[in-house]
């Protein structure tokens, strides 16, 4: 589903400042799978995670969605096979735009939009039932600006517009790090039931080794751009803390340094 | 007494030229507050708009046909300052200045000369200020107000749609637009047009509206423009909550700016001063919102250290 060659990315190149985020990363992805992603402070998650997406281009390599090679597509165009969640709460919504709009935007991702009516009265009612799914009490504020909405609430909603239209990729960069524990517990919550019920392909990067473990199919390790461990199955299942760490020491010949890792 | 006859009498005027300069208000609407870009080209588009309006109802064209026409050249400006900004990566202030810069050149090219006048004596027009007290089709009260009324609503209309939605979109969160497959390129180009576009056409009626066209009737519109859209959001931003509403709201400002001027004037203020006390009150403000945010992020930090020490 998902195909990763070769792919590298050096930032500020020739300057001071240069930084070699990705370093000859391959990738292969089978459909509804579910990887999770961690690693240390400038691993490389994120970069490779904007690299599929397209939010730059890529130094070398190739990246293939379901058989589409769309290394060269601008963002808005490789949007089409893609859902995105952000670490921010405030990047994937429209905080001046109702919930309901922000919903129709996302029903319309990959399709040429045209001077039909932006919103219909039947996706209205479509998306009040999707709504109660969250369970957040959203579905009764279809047109509350989603500005006024906490983190929680608009990480959950941008992660229905994610999957409104089924992605042929999902893309979760620590989406639920910006959150209070408990939130982001009800988020990874309504994250597992969306993939697991749409069977969608997902790359999730969390710095929680907990979640890491119990969450998805199968899990890869970065580190200064490169995959340096990568588990699934039955493997992946028995995994521990512990595991994991001691791992990074061997592969990695340092300890792992994050800000934010959660070790339980 | 007699100022208050004089404020009157001179109030048809004030609300005509209000009207006129409320589709421009809209124009800026579009690109300060829905775009999020502060886009200077209106300065010079809308002289272009009385530029060409007037020169092809000299050669004889149908007066709406001049209209249609100002609206295009304001289109085509638009994406001039919108291409210099999304395919050249000239911030969008400066892609502004550069058009605005040029289009003085190029109005100046259209007339040949620095004005114009189209005489309404010689010349059949749409609206003009000797017919402000009359009760006729041709009063610019009546014709303007009546095209700004439908220019809203099909503005309503517009920004309700895909495409509308998709350019609001991208005015609210660039990051999630392209993450939802929004060009959002070509929506900053869209906006841009679309404002230049209504701003050329405001220009298009005060030419008619004064008589003459002129290069530098355009200068400190933006000004003029900022001024309506931040008296009709300080006036109604509470009770008009519909964007259609929201529209006529800078309308409104734009109305009411313009009888405060002529209150001014009639009170005895020096007509020269008028430019700089609408920057003044601009800047004001502006400068409003900015404040208060700064108070309340005081007040906060104060009521927090207070938490801590009890």
């Amino acid at each position: 589903m998902l195909e990763i060659k070769n792919v590298e990315k050096t930032f500020n190149p020739g300057t001071i400042n240069e930084k070699k985020a990705l370093n000859g990363i391959n990738l292969h992805l089978n459909e509804g799978d579910f990887v999770t992603v961690i690693g240390g402070n400038g691993a490389g998650k994120s970069t490779m995670l904007n690299m599929v997406a397209g939010v730059y281009p890529v130094d070398c390599g190739n990246i293939i969605i379901d058989g589409v090679d769309v290394t060269r597509l601008p963002e808005y165009k490789r949007a089409k096979y893609l859902g995105r969640v952000f670490q921010d709460p405030m990047t994937g919504t429209a905080a001046d735009m109702q919930i309901e709009e922000n919903l129709a935007l996302a029903a319309r991702r990959g399709k040429t939009r045209l001077l039909r009516v932006g919103i219909t009265a039947k996706e209205r009612k479509e998306y009040k039932e999707l709504l109660k799914i969250l369970d957040l009490g959203l579905e009764e504020r279809l047109t509350a600006k989603v500005g006024l909405l906490s983190g929680g609430q608009r990480q959950a909603l941008t992660l229905l517009m994610a999957t409104l239209k089924k992605p042929k990729v999902l893309l979760l960069d620590e989406h639920t790090a910006a959150l209070d524990p408990k939130t982001a517990k009800k988020v990874l919550d309504i994250t597992e039931e969306i993939v697991l019920k749409n069977n969608l392909t997902t790359i999730m990067i969390t710095h929680n080794m907990a979640d890491a473990i119990r969450v998805g199919n199968r899990l890869i390790m970065m580190n200064n751009g490169k995959i340096i461990f990568d588990v699934s199955g039955e493997e992946k299942k028995r995994l521990t803390t512990a595991d994991l760490l001691e791992k990074f020491k061997v592969s990695a010949g340092e300890e792992l340094s994050n800000d934010r890792i959660l070790l339980s | 007494m007699e100022i208050l006859q004089q404020l009157l009498n001179a109030l048809p005027g004030s609300i005509s030229q209000g009207l006129i300069w409320g589709i421009m208000a809209i124009g800026v609407y579009i690109t300060y507050r829905i775009l999020d870009v502060a886009d200077l080209t209106v300065d010079g588009s809308f002289a272009t708009g009385g530029v060409v309006a007037v020169m092809l109802i000299l050669n004889g064209w149908n007066l709406w046909l001049a209209m249609l026409m100002a609206f295009l050249a304001g289109l085509l400006t638009g994406a001039v300052t919108g291409l210099l900004h999304t395919l050249m990566g000239i911030p969008p202030i400066l892609a502004g200045i550069l058009t605005q810069l040029s289009l003085y050149s190029i109005n100046l090219k259209i007339m040949s000369k620095a004005n114009q006048s189209v005489n309404v004596n010689q010349t059949d027009l749409l609206i003009s200020l000797r017919w402000v007290k009359e009760l006729a089709f041709h009063n610019p009260l009546i014709t303007v107000g009546i095209v700004l009324v439908v220019l809203i609503g099909v503005l309503y209309w517009f920004f309700g749609t895909e495409m509308g939605c998709a350019l609001r979109a991208t005015g609210a969160n660039l990051n999630m637009s392209r993450a939802q497959g929004i060009n959002t390129s070509f929506n900053k180009v869209l906006g841009i047009m679309l404002s230049n576009g209504l701003v050329a056409f405001a220009g298009a009626f005060l030419c008619q509206y004064q008589g003459f066209a002129d290069v530098k009737m355009g200068q400190g519109a933006i000004v003029i423009g900022l001024a309506a859209v931040i008296i009709g959001e300080a006036i109604f931003g509470k009770i008009f909550r519909n964007f259609a509403l929201r529209l006529l709201s800078v309308a409104l400002g734009s109305i009411i700016y313009y009888i405060v001027v002529q209150a001014v004037i009639t009170l005895g203020l020096d007509a020269n001063l008028l430019k700089l006390l609408s920057a003044v009150i601009v800047a004001i403000f502006l400068a409003i919102p900015y404040w208060k945010r700064q108070y309340k992020a005081k007040h906060m930090v104060r009521a927090k250290g207070g938490k801590v020490n009890a």
